[in-house]
């Protein structure tokens, strides 16, 4: 079989991806090195977030969210499909003010938030510290788990024709000598390597999984001082982010750091990180942790994924560069992607996610 | 030096030698230490703090490894 489309990466963009197009009727080629979900898709925390960054990030993010809705039902329960909303936690009066601002931004753009003052957020979660000043909740905001995710979609894919190549790294897109075939590369962290010249960035990260404490977090729980840290492009940052498992367990981040490409644990990071958690929710200490990993984020310069034609390889198409938001996006932007290969009318503008060199 | 501890599990009062392990001590009083997510009973299996089979909670702290616990008077153990 002749393939129309080669997805370079099975994770959980290129798993996305080839579904949308193996859905559209391509004759879809996957080829995966390792696991399918195995790179970032499996570090990550599966947080499926709106976000408020920029317009475009927004636009991305509300688009990929609903698609998330509509795939829910779908879903096999190994995917933990959780509606379990975000909570953006505010510790003082100056945060409280940006929890207003973006109650009126997401409520100008049709995203149901509520505003929590200090006594709603203690009774919605009993284990933040006292006197912190309140928060805003997004109940729409979900969790899965991402590696179950990609492997349906993977499963989806070939049931409408596509083929998994397992095992096999491209070192070099000459090795797929097919001149008519589109290819995707959706390889994350290392779209470089295939892609030269695309500016994408590992930002490493860890992360730490208690044992099963159920109702210990009940929604997952974000610092809003998490928009300052995430954003100092040039300092190793942490910020208070945990999530509930659907098994009980916590899974504590979150740290970001450039120009690391070991995937061993630092623990000058890990305990900086557990420490960040604990200012927030002291009895987190009390918990037992078993199991701490890292994962390397594709990051981009704009803070926007590559989404469309590579300016540099005729018939290579970019779907990399995700950073912190590829669950999120993943199905976002494999309609985009399938939208510009087919000439459909894309849901969104694409111009913010056009790749740069 | 007391020579023994005095502990409550499940409720119920219990006194030991001093230095046995909440592991034993649990055991002793015929209890197993926890169910499993498919809702097995389980209980220590190494006795050496790997195998993590024996968790208990002591004074409220859940998954205490039990064997690596010694009793102390005033301690409060649940099984599950």
């Amino acid at each position: 079989m002749a393939a129309d489309a080669i997805v370079i990466g099975a994770g959980i963009v290129g798993a996305a991806c080839a579904d949308e197009l193996a859905r559209c009727g391509l004759k879809v080629l996957i080829v995966e090195a390792g696991e399918i979900g195995g790179g970032a898709t499996a570090a990550g925390m599966g947080h499926i977030v709106v976000m408020d960054d920029s317009e475009a990030e927004f636009a991305l993010t509300h688009y990929s969210a609903r698609l998330w809705e509509e795939l829910a039902d779908e879903l096999p329960s190994g995917a933990e499909y959780t509606a379990a909303g975000t909570l953006w936690v505010a510790a003082d009066d100056e945060e409280m003010a940006e929890v207003r601002r973006k109650h009126s931004f997401y409520a100008q753009r049709g995203v149901r938030t509520e505003i929590l003052d200090a006594q709603d957020l203690e009774q919605a979660e009993p284990n933040l510290r006292k006197g912190l000043a309140g928060a805003l909740f997004v109940p729409a905001d979900a969790i899965v788990y991402p590696p179950r995710v990609a492997a349906f979609l993977v499963e989806c894919a070939c049931r409408n024709g596509a083929r998994l190549e397992r095992g096999r790294r491209i070192h070099n897109m000459a090795e797929l000598a097919n001149a008519t075939a589109l290819i995707v590369n959706a390889t994350g962290a290392s779209a470089p390597a295939l892609s030269p010249g695309l500016d994408i960035q590992p930002r490493k990260g860890h992360l730490l999984i208690t044992d099963r404490y159920p109702g210990f977090v009940r929604h997952q729980l974000v610092e809003l001082g998490y928009l300052k840290s995430a954003h100092s492009i040039d300092e190793d940052s942490v910020a208070f982010n945990v999530q509930p498992r659907q098994t009980g367990q916590v899974l504590i981040g979150s740290s970001r750091q450039y120009g690391s490409s070991d995937p061993a644990i630092e623990h000058r990071m890990m305990k900086r990180m557990l420490e960040r958690a604990a200012l927030y929710m002291p009895s987190i200490g009390r918990l037992s942790a078993i199991r701490g990993w890292t994962g390397f984020r594709a990051s981009t310069p704009g803070k926007l994924p590559y989404i469309g034609r590579s300016p540099r390889q005729p018939n290579v198409w970019i779907a990399s560069g995700h950073e912190g938001l590829g669950i999120t996006t993943s199905l976002a932007t494999a309609k985009l992607l399938a939208d510009q290969i087919l000439n459909r009318q894309p849901a969104i503008p694409l111009e913010p996610y056009a790749p740069n060199g | 030096m007391p020579q023994t501890a005095d502990v409550r599990i499940n409720g119920k009062e219990f006194t030991v030698a001093e230095g046995t392990s909440v592991a034993a001590a649990v055991l002793n009083a015929g209890y197993s230490m926890r169910t499993s997510i498919h809702g097995e009973p389980r209980a220590a299996l190494c006795g050496m703090g790997i195998c993590y089979e024996c968790r208990v909670t002591i004074d409220g702290c859940q998954h205490r490894k039990s064997c690596q616990v010694l009793c102390a008077t005033g301690m409060e153990i649940e099984t599950t």
